[in-house]
């Protein structure tokens, strides 16, 4: 989209720290091969909750250059923007210490912020729950930094030398998108020349786990690990909760064109509504999401037959497939049946503020490679999902152009356009 | 916690605890055969109301008890039905 | 129109602050001098060095909403959502009778429901699991009040949060203005922060920027040679921006005035020797504004009273404007600082120091003369004033600067 400002937005880096894999080459390689990254808890006992599975992701620390101090300060899942930053730019070429600082910005999204970090300082300062007075004398002296999580943005952009606009930007669950379409807007008003931008969570702690056993949203499969995120399939019942990361490097299109930077896509379209109904429940009709693809579509100049994947939310509740799957068709109309439509949440679960960061890299990369990643464990679609899912195996296809959705608690809906920078327009 | 019997009376309090109560509705009034839909409670207030029961009367509901309980009285048996086979046992 | 041209005003203003509940109560005690802060009164603060807090009193949520809302609401959600229902009223628009997807929310959050998340994770830990509640899932999460405010007034354009710090509330503003340029019609934008329970508070002074002075006259004294941190508070304002020639189009019963300019930067990494960034934010926000220094007519003060902090913005102000050439006013030093919820408020305070001709003051305040601020201090001042600048700083080094003026 040139938007009324006349420039274009590419992403030139790419960074991933995804369950089953850190950094984005392993990242793609567990997509393409359709194996899942779920398991059984690890991080805590889970025994005495309902949901005992989620896909975790595998962080040396020391291996990943991250230093002691770094790591005392830093909630695990600002440790993951941070090491996940590093890798974006290295990726990008770009020769970020040459860069005017005011001109480069970070924006880094986050749903739970240092939920992890919260829920262990509580413990000690409580003493495990029994003091309402908290005892301050046991505070750590970064506790204040998991209390704002805004210290996300500002340890990405200390590690990569930013001074521009930085923020958190925290929608629930489509703050990954959420946060890459601000950025992107950022450059384009001009405002910003290059951006840092992605998401990161990492809330797989006792109380997030609680929370959403409360509302019986994330799945009892507890039995079969491997196998428990199930998107569109008849026996889904719920979500397995991931933790992760991706994080980019936004740049404006003529710029990167110039020092001849590898282009991945153009954040062609982005677009964010709200179902304005509820704070967990959705409509089935698929309302708002659909308003929210028509105006990416609309933003980006393409016609809906111009989408070649659709990299779908896919959560695995029932409520989200059904209402997703309605609003590709509201959105899409015929080509909803046409298009192949991917849920990577079978593989990599659902690390809620970070997942639509991590779905953009998928999307990236799907169009990097010409291959559409797959829906795994789908063997029984539920009859109500009656689209393309692209059950269990990768798919090789042709892949100009990108529709990645989000949806989440707030009744937040997000929709962003991927496309080749020299497509043509509708 | 050990109790004989799950009334209206302790659905009404758990209700107001836990879910609050819509100024449309009348809670004290003849409510057993009234959808809790009616009475302003939608998925989240049940799932709220659920998990305050099965903390203070010490039973597991299963996941489509409740969905499937639309009014008072459909819950108060389901309720109901898990405490009796506790207290012969 | 090229979308940088489209001007975007503020109509309606909601307000829940320390020192007044609503706009004209804040306002009458702002101008009056007449402070917030006090003792902590919702927990028993003995054992902690910081002891005052700018409380909201007197706020009763089930005067305002529906019964059906307050279990799975935290405080700082019911003060934003009445804060939102003010807005809206004083802005005379109806939500229901604009087109749904035209509205958008955009605020901006600290730290969440924290209170109800202190009272979970209290369960979770003494009690177990299954005695978590059903509304933690999202009753403290940072985008709470945007949904909630969304759905409660059938808003569904564009809406978004954003998380940084203090300065946030002035991002979260901007952003609201970048939507009214593509198109939206109405933005409900600001913030209201609120974590004055015994969790919130040991958090909050682990940033060792609480000031441990208990007595309410001594104790947040930015720019002073006594300054020694700040004290905290809760609430925050929300504002109805509308693209101003719809807004006089449709009749709007008062425009409070434009979101003329805005610029952002973060400080360097700490150590790194390069000067903070709070000067380049200033000038960003004038030139966005297409102002010069001499059209700002008052600076509304970040004021962390942190002695290097308040020499910092000291010397920004100076470097823009010249040694004392600017009025600069503090009327937090009534409130506390809000985090979110401080800017907007300081932005409420700006728009209705332009309705009426004066300055608030900023109070308790002996301004140290190295600072060379003509700060306004004791009582309220008289001045056209026609544009003022609002500056916020957050926690890590965030700057951000808004010019606001009257709408000619």
């Amino acid at each position: 989209m040139s938007g009324p400002y006349g420039r274009r937005v590419v992403i030139t880096g790419i960074g991933v720290t995804a369950p089953g894999g850190v950094g984005a080459k392993n990242f793609w390689s567990l997509l393409s091969d359709g194996r899942t990254a779920t398991r059984r808890i690890s991080s805590f006992d889970p025994s005495p909750f309902r949901s005992q599975v989620a896909a975790e992701v595998d962080f040396d620390t020391e291996l990943l250059g991250l230093g002691a101090q770094e790591v005392r300060r830093m909630d695990r899942a600002a440790q993951f923007a941070v090491v996940t930053a590093r890798e974006a730019v290295a990726d990008s070429g770009l020769e970020f210490d040459s860069l005017d600082p005011h001109r480069t910005g970070v924006t880094i999204g986050s749903a739970v912020g240092a939920t992890m970090g919260l829920d262990e300082e509580y413990r000690t300062v409580s003493d495990s729950g029994r003091l309402e007075l908290v005892d301050h004398e046991y505070a750590v002296p970064h506790l204040y930094n998991y209390l704002v999580p805004s210290s996300f943005a500002a340890e990405v952009a200390w590690a990569v030398g930013a001074e521009g606009p930085t923020t958190v930007v925290s929608t629930g669950c489509t703050s990954g998108l959420d946060a890459v379409g601000y950025a992107a807007e950022l450059i384009r008003e001009g405002s910003a020349d290059v951006m840092v931008a992605g998401a990161a969570d990492a809330p797989i702690s006792p109380i997030t786990v609680a929370c959403f056993d409360a509302i019986k949203a994330t799945t009892s499969h507890n039995d079969d690990p491997q196998h428990a995120s199930r998107p569109f399939d008849g026996t889904r019942n719920g979500f397995v909760l991931g933790e992760g990361s991706a994080v980019f490097v936004l740049e404006e299109l003529d710029s990167a064109r110039r020092r001849g930077a590898h282009v991945y896509a153009e954040i062609a379209g982005y677009a964010t509504r709200s179902n304005a109904f509820h704070m967990t429940g959705l409509r089935p009709d698929g309302r708002e999401m659909a308003e929210a693809i028509r105006v990416a579509l609309d933003e980006a100049r393409l016609a809906p037959q111009a989408v070649d994947y659709v990299n779908a939310h896919g959560s695995g509740t029932k409520q989200n497939d059904r209402h997703e799957t309605a609003a590709f068709k509201r959105s899409l109309g015929e080509h909803a049946y046409a298009v192949p439509v991917s849920s990577i949440k079978s593989m990599v679960g659902h690390s809620l503020g970070a997942i639509g960061s991590i779905e953009i890299a998928a999307s990236a990369l799907a169009m990097e490679n010409n291959v559409v990643p797959p829906t795994a464990n789908l063997h029984t679609p539920d009859p109500e999902c009656d689209l393309d899912y692209v059950p269990l195996t990768a798919r090789d296809w042709r892949t100009d152009a990108v529709l990645s959705v989000g949806s989440g608690f707030g009744g937040f809906q997000s929709a962003m356009v991927l496309a080749r920078p020299d497509r043509r327009a509708a | 916690m050990p109790s004989h019997e799950f009334t209206l009376d302790d659905l009404r309090r758990i209700l107001r605890d836990g879910a609050g109560a819509d100024e449309a509705a009348d809670l004290d009034g003849d409510i057993a055969d009234t959808d809790f839909e009616s009475l302003g409670y939608e998925s989240l207030a049940m799932l709220e109301t659920g998990g305050r029961i099965e903390r203070e009367f010490d039973i597991t509901l299963d996941d489509d008890a409740l969905t499937d309980s639309r009014t008072p009285r459909e819950l108060i048996e389901a309720v109901n039905a898990l405490l009796v086979p506790a207290e012969i046992g | 129109m090229s979308a940088s041209r489209v001007r975007v005003a503020v109509t309606g203003l909601g307000v829940v602050a320390p020192n007044g509940l609503g706009a004209e109560a804040y306002w009458a005690a702002t101008r009056k001098g007449s402070s917030g802060i006090g003792r902590i009164s919702r927990f028993v603060p003995d054992q902690y060095p910081s002891q005052l807090a700018g409380e909201i009193e007197g706020f009763e949520a089930a005067e305002h909403l529906p019964g059906r809302l307050l279990p799975q609401t935290d405080r700082m959600t019911q003060l934003a959502l009445v804060a939102a229902d003010w807005a809206f009223e004083d802005a005379a628009v109806r939500p229901g009778e604009l087109p749904e997807f035209e509205m958008g929310v955009i605020t901006a959050s600290s730290s969440g429901g924290f209170e109800f998340g202190q009272r979970e994770l209290q369960a979770l830990w003494s009690q177990g699991s299954r005695y978590v509640s059903a509304y933690q899932s999202f009753a403290w999460f940072y985008a709470v009040n945007s949904g909630q405010i969304s759905i409660r007034n059938g808003m569904r354009g564009p809406s978004g949060v954003v998380v940084s710090d203090q300065a946030g509330g002035l991002d979260a503003v901007a952003q609201a203005r970048r939507q009214i340029r593509k198109g939206t019609r109405l933005v409900m934008s600001g913030a209201v922060d609120a974590s004055i329970c015994p969790w919130g508070w040991v958090a909050q002074m682990a940033s060792n920027r609480l000031s441990t002075n208990n007595d309410p006259e001594r104790a947040y004294l930015p720019f002073d040679a006594a300054a020694s941190g700040h004290v905290a508070g809760e609430g925050g304002a929300l504002l109805v921006l509308e693209e101003l020639e719809q807004a006089r189009a449709r009749g709007a019963k008062q425009i409070y005035g434009e979101i003329a300019g805005y610029g952002s930067t973060l400080d360097p990494r700490p150590g790194s020797g390069r000067p903070s960034g709070l000067r380049k934010a200033v000038e960003l926000a004038l030139a966005d504004a297409g102002a010069t220094p001499r059209d700002i007519d008052v600076v509304f003060a970040d004021a962390a009273a942190i002695p290097e902090l308040d020499r910092i913005e000291a010397a920004a102000i100076t470097e823009v404007f010249g040694a004392r050439a600017v009025p600069v006013t503090a009327p937090k030093t009534m409130t506390g600082r809000l985090y979110s919820g401080a800017a907007p408020l300081d932005l409420a305070a700006a728009f209705l120091a332009m309705r009426d001709g004066v300055i608030p003051p900023s109070i308790g305040v002996s301004p140290a003369p190295e600072h060379d601020l003509d700060l306004v201090v004791g009582q309220e001042r008289t001045a056209a004033v026609r544009s003022a600048l609002v500056i916020a700083r957050g926690h890590g080094g965030f700057n951000s600067a808004v010019v606001v003026r009257a709408a000619a």
